[in-house]
């Protein structure tokens, strides 16, 4: 059910914001040194690094879901406790793989 | 005589409503999925691989045959799968017929122009314009 309807926001953040910020990345870099300044410098206040640790989050979340759907879709993992697991360990990951991709872009750990 | 037992599996899903197309749809949305488990692997990877992110680095990268083919990728397949997730969320929500479609639209729309604008930028970058 919680799974489920993660799914379904982290994929629409991902299209709706996460495509917006890919083009405006593109676009930006396309643009030379001026539109690429505007870019880093929105992206790297705080509201910025919220929006694309949000982002990231939203990419593992989609990305470990999708891959429990895909399994669904073989027929497997639909035992109840199995099926609640594979969930929970979706939940977990998603968050540790954000929290370590940050700390190593943020040079925390090296 | 109502669509019951004497109907073939198939005949009594055709009857229960099938829309006679939609299969389509879901296997498409499923390809996609894999396709952007590699190509979502490759961004992050890149991005963190790069030695910086400046101008000079990125251009460089995209401009590389290695850099720019996985980026049109991620792009055209990425906002068809964007599009094809986001209208399986408005047909589950939006029950009045005129406003599903006209959601539907806009939706076709801005991914269809989100997707050529992107592309367009990475040409511009790939092909050595401004950058």
């Amino acid at each position: 059910m919680a799974a489920s309807i993660f799914h379904r926001v982290s994929g629409a953040g991902l299209s709706i914001v996460g495509l917006a910020v890919l083009t405006w990345w593109l676009v930006a870099l396309s643009g030379g040194p001026e539109p690429y300044a505007l870019f880093t410098k929105a992206a790297s206040n705080i509201f910025g690094r919220i929006v694309l640790i949000g982002l990231t989050w939203a990419f593992f979340q989609h990305f470990l879901s999708g891959v429990r759907h895909l399994v669904m879709d073989t027929g497997a993992g639909f035992e109840l406790r199995t099926n609640n697991r594979f969930a929970m360990l979706v939940f977990v990951a998603a968050v540790v793989l954000t929290a370590a991709l940050w700390a190593y872009a943020l040079g925390v750990v090296k | 005589m109502s669509v019951g037992e004497s109907s073939t599996p198939l005949g009594r899903v055709r009857g229960l409503g099938s829309a006679r197309e939609g299969g389509e749809h879901w296997l498409t949305e499923r390809v996609t999925s894999i396709a952007l488990l590699l190509l979502g692997i490759w961004l992050i990877a890149s991005l963190l691989l790069l030695p910086a992110l400046d101008l000079r680095t990125l251009g460089e990268w995209l401009q590389a045959p290695s850099g720019a083919v996985p980026m049109a990728l991620l792009i055209l397949v990425g906002f068809k799968h964007a599009l094809d997730g986001m209208k399986v969320v408005v047909d589950d929500y939006v029950h009045d017929e005129g406003n599903r479609f006209a959601l539907n639209l806009v939706l076709l729309f801005f991914a269809a122009g989100g997707g050529a604008l992107a592309l367009f930028a990475l040409a511009r970058i790939a092909f050595g314009g401004a950058a």
